[in-house]
Parts: structure tokens; C-alpha cells; sequence
């Protein structure tokens, strides 16, 4: 099983979970995150009083899938996140190790 | 308001004595007394609740919405807490303070502590000979004035402020400070009143003095941990829009009420009350995008209030086109005084009071002794002694009030260090004075 963890700008969210539907991935976890990387941030101001934000607003969203089907995931989301500017994220794979369906004690592939 | 407080007390009581024992006579005195007019009485009713509305939630959530969600519910309960006893101070000792009988220019008498002597036949006149409103709208109106104005007070020493300090000061410095420039402006022997000074709707009584007493207050207090270094964005700007919203809506209570009665002078206080506003609202927004930056929510915000502020004093004494060219010019000197004084200076008036109501105040007290000219359609009549004549004046109240404020504001601010101690631990500063004084959060996910 590969875990599946994409780093995106939020206004990509609903086109990536279009196209994660598209091609059947049956469930995902999305949560609000900030970060940086190339695109450094933005500066706001207050009465004058500039602030640098070095933290911009992400989505994160993070996907299980069985081993063969991880690298299709990962083409979805990069076509569906993408802009083509700076700050459209990452996506990255990790293995994984166990997977339990907490109602029905089914485990790994069973699982997803 | 600038002509009040030729109160008719109890008229009704010796007019039906007198009628017993000499009905000619009584008669006679009966047309004289004032009559209450029912619906100049209405719109005085009406005109407390919106000021009431401009504190309770319209200033909390305006000044709630500035500071950092650790501190917000400390902003909204001390606005609250100030407010409430304001109003028992007021009909404690504050009324006979401002608007009691006799007494000298600068403090009326103790006549009518608790309100000894007023009744609900008792009455207040308007600036129409013989025509009056009930003495307990005059007293609720008034006190909502109090009320406001040591609330304001707050916003340049919010999130570190103990709350038992803040009450202490705000008992005093009503006491010292607010009691005694009400009278001097209002009473009918109040030293500014008797020179001349124009003051519609308490420029100088409320702005000038909160702004000057919160800028002393924070210099006293000293600054937040981590400022300026520290970034401290406000934590909702959509709180601060709603509040600005109330206040602007509430203002119209405060300005075309102050006229206390339901005519054209009113009318006209209205009429300034939207265009004043709208002006300063977006020429602050001008002004940014001339510093070279974004036109801002905030600066549409601080805008306004600004406009409402400067059209404060000018409201029954100016022309719409008077009262938009003071306000434009308040947006602008009040912008660079938040944006480029207070940096350089270094003081932390955390949520601008001094930079808005202070200066705005200023520009808009000073202003008001230009605008009221005929010529600029002001309402000036043939026996005005003229701009420069009116300009002294003026500049001589704005002068005093400064002087009054900030003594009256360091001794109150030291009163309440004594006693409490003033500022909070630096634990309960970092956590912040929602858990830290009264031990809620204000948001809980």
C-alpha cells in the first residue's frame, strides 16, 4: 500500500477531487494546512504596519491506495493541481506499512 | 448640543400647587412652562438606544475584531464592563456633575446626586424656547455619552490591562476627567460653552478627550510584549466591518440626536452623518493607493471612523460640502498619524485611538470653526464674529481638553496601578486575557 500525500493550492481542491473520482480512488483525507516552499508568502498590511507572511494557506490531501494503482493517483492530482505557477505543491508517495477498517477489523488491501 | 441644560425641574409639582392657592396666577405659569413634545421626545428615545447600539456590540466587536483571538473576549468584556458602570456612575454622581444646578464653570453642583429631584414630570429643555423633552431621556442620553467615551478610552491599552484596573480607572477618570469637559462644553455656565466654543455632538468632549487620555494611558501602561517587532495582524477584520457598520448607524443617534429635538438642525446632522462618513471612508482608501499600496478593508474602516469622528463637532454647524471637505482632510491627517507618527514615535496605541479620535477630533474641532461659515454653507448667521475669532476659541478648548485630559488620565492610570497593580503577568499576557482575566476562549473549534 502507498500513501499518497499532495501538498495543493486551495482553490485546486475541487478539480483534484474530480479527477480523483474520475478514476475510482474511493476515499481521501483533507485537511487545511500552511507552508512554504519557492513561493515565499505575501506581505499584508495593517494601518502601516507591514507583516511578511512566510506561511501560505495549503490543503493537504492524503490518499491509501493498493501499490499498483498509486501512480495514476499521482498523475491526477498533478494534472488536476496544476496552474503552472509558483506555489501549485507537491505530491509525495510513502509506503505503507498496515491498514486497518475500524468497524470490521479487515486488513491492508481488504482495508482501503 | 451646544446650548443645553436650562433645566425646568419639576414643573409640574409647583404649578399644581400653585393652582390651589391662586388659580389666576398658576394659569399664567402654565402656558410659560415648557411643553413636553412628544415626538422630539421619540426621537430622544430612540437616539440613547442607537448610541447604546454604537457601544454594545457596535465598539466591542470593532475593537474585538482588532486584536489577536486570544484577547478578544477581554476587549468585548471590558467595553461591556466600562459601559455598564459608566451608566451607574452617571446617575450616581455624573449627571449632577455635567448638568446638576448651579455650580461653576468647570463642575455643576452635587444637586441631584442620584438623581435627587428628577421625576418623570421633571424636564430638560431643548434649544426651542418652551419646548422640552423628559429630564430621564436628557439623563439616559447623556449617560450613553459617558458611557462611550471611557470605552474608547480602552482601545490603546487592550491585551495587557488587567480588567480590575480598567474598572478602577474608568471609575476615576469619568469622575475627573469626563464629568467636568461635559459640563465646561454643555452646562449652561460650562466655561467653553460661555466663550463660544462650537461643539454639535461633543468633538472635543468625546473624541479629543478619549484620544488624548488613551494616548497617555498607553505611554503609562507601556507597550505589548513583542512590540513592534512581533507580528500582531487583527484576528478578524469581518468583526471589525460589522462594528464599524453599528457605529455608523448607532452615529446618527449621537450626531442628529445631540440637536434633541426632531427638526431640520437634526436633519442636517443626519445628512453630514452620511456624507462626512462616506468621504472619509474613501479617501483614506485614496490615500493608500497614493502611498503606493492596496486600498484596504481596515482603511475603509478607519476611514469612516474617522469621517465620523471629524463630522462629530461639525454636524449641526456645518454644510454637506463643509462636512465633506473636513472629513476628507481628517482622512488624510489622520492616516499619516496612524501609519507614520505613531512608528516614529514608538508608542503602542494598539487599536489607534489616538491616531483616530485624538486627531480626527483635532482636525475636526478646529475645522469646525472654518466650516461653519456662511460662505462654505455653514450655518453661520450675521452676528458670527467671523473664522479667526471662531478658530481662537476653538483652538483654546482643544488646548484645554488636552491639558485636562492628560493630567486627569495620569492620575487616574496611577490610582489604579496602585491598586491593582495595572498590567497583567507576563504569563497571562502570552496566553492571552481571555483565559488569563476571565478564563473563557472566545473560540472554541
Amino acid at each position: 500500500m502507498k500513501l499518497i500525500l499532495a501538498v495543493i493550492k486551495p482553490h485546486k481542491l475541487e478539480e483534484v477531487r474530480e479527477a480523483l473520482g474520475d478514476i475510482s480512488v474511493q476515499g481521501l483525507t483533507v485537511s487545511e494546512a500552511r507552508g512554504y516552499g519557492r513561493q515565499k508568502g505575501h506581505t499584508e498590511i495593517y494601518r502601516g504596519a507591514e507583516y511578511e507572511t512566510n506561511l501560505v494557506p495549503k490543503i493537504r490531501v492524503e490518499i491509501v491506495v493498493e501499490d499498483g494503482f498509486a501512480e495514476r493517483v499521482v498523475e491526477a492530482i498533478q494534472h488536476s493541481a496544476r496552474t503552472g505557477s509558483i506555489g501549485d505543491g507537491k505530491i509525495f508517495v510513502l509506503d505503507v506499512e498496515q491498514a486497518v477498517r475500524i468497524r470490521t477489523g479487515e486488513q491492508n488491501d481488504d482495508a482501503l | 448640543m451646544k446650548l443645553v441644560s436650562n433645566l425646568c425641574r419639576g414643573a409640574a409639582g409647583v404649578t399644581l400647587a400653585a393652582f390651589a392657592a391662586m388659580p389666576a396666577w398658576a394659569q399664567a405659569a402654565a402656558t410659560a412652562a415648557p411643553t413636553v413634545n412628544k415626538g422630539d421626545t421619540a426621537w430622544m428615545m430612540t437616539s440613547t438606544v442607537l448610541v447604546l447600539m454604537m457601544i454594545v456590540p457596535g465598539l466591542a466587536l470593532f475593537y474585538g475584531g482588532l486584536v489577536r483571538s486570544k484577547n478578544m473576549l477581554s476587549v468585548m468584556t471590558q467595553v461591556g464592563a466600562v459601559c455598564a458602570l459608566a451608566m451607574l456612575i452617571w446617575v450616581g454622581w455624573g449627571y449632577s456633575m455635567a448638568f446638576g444646578d448651579g455650580g461653576n464653570a468647570v463642575i455643576a453642583s452635587f444637586s441631584k446626586v442620584f438623581l435627587k429631584g428628577v421625576s418623570s414630570s421633571t424636564t430638560a429643555a431643548t434649544f426651542t424656547t418652551g419646548v422640552a423633552i423628559p429630564e430621564y431621556v436628557f439623563v439616559c442620553f447623556q449617560m450613553t455619552f459617558a458611557a462611550i467615551t471611557v470605552a474608547l478610552v480602552l482601545g490603546s491599552v487592550v491585551e495587557r490591562m488587567k480588567f480590575s484596573a480598567v474598572m478602577i480607572f474608568a471609575a476615576i477618570w469619568l469622575t475627573i476627567v469626563y464629568f467636568p469637559i461635559a459640563h465646561m462644553v454643555w452646562g449652561s455656565n460650562g466655561y467653553f460653552l460661555t466663550k463660544g466654543a462650537l461643539d454639535f455632538a461633543g468633538g472635543t468632549v468625546v473624541h479629543i478627550n478619549s484620544g488624548v487620555s488613551a494616548l497617555v494611558a498607553c505611554l503609562i501602561l507601556g507597550k505589548r510584549i513583542g512590540y513592534p517587532h512581533e507580528p500582531m495582524p487583527p484576528h478578524s477584520l469581518t468583526m471589525t466591518g460589522i462594528g464599524t457598520g453599528l457605529l455608523w448607524v448607532g452615529w446618527f443617534g449621537f450626531n442628529a440626536g445631540s440637536a434633541l429635538e426632531a427638526n431640520g438642525s437634526a436633519a442636517l446632522a443626519m445628512m453630514n452623518t452620511f456624507v462626512g462618513t462616506a468621504a472619509g471612508g474613501l479617501v483614506w482608501m485614496l490615500v493608500e493607493k497614493l502611498m503606493g499600496h492596496k486600498a484596504s478593508a481596515l482603511g475603509f474602516c478607519s476611514g469612516l471612523v474617522v469621517g465620523l469622528v471629524a463630522v462629530t463637532p461639525a454636524a449641526g454647524n456645518s454644510g454637506p460640502l463643509g462636512a465633506i471637505g473636513l472629513c476628507s482632510v481628517a482622512a488624510v491627517v489622520c492616516y499619516f498619524a496612524v501609519t507614520k507618527l505613531k512608528p516614529a514615535l514608538g508608542y503602542d496605541d494598539a487599536l489607534d485611538t489616538f491616531g483616530v479620535h485624538g486627531v480626527g477630533g483635532m482636525v475636526g474641532a478646529i475645522g469646525t470653526g472654518i466650516v461653519y461659515s456662511a460662505a462654505l454653507g455653514g450655518p453661520a448667521g450675521d452676528s458670527w464674529p467671523g473664522i479667526g475669532k471662531q478658530l481662537i476659541v476653538q483652538l483654546e478648548t482643544v488646548g484645554t481638553t488636552i491639558v485636562w485630559a492628560a493630567v486627569g488620565t495620569t492620575i487616574a492610570i496611577y490610582v489604579a496601578k496602585a491598586l491593582t497593580g495595572l498590567r497583567v503577568s507576563r504569563e497571562t499576557e502570552f496566553e492571552g486575557l481571555d483565559i488569563g482575566e476571565h478564563g473563557e476562549r472566545a473560540y472554541n473549534y
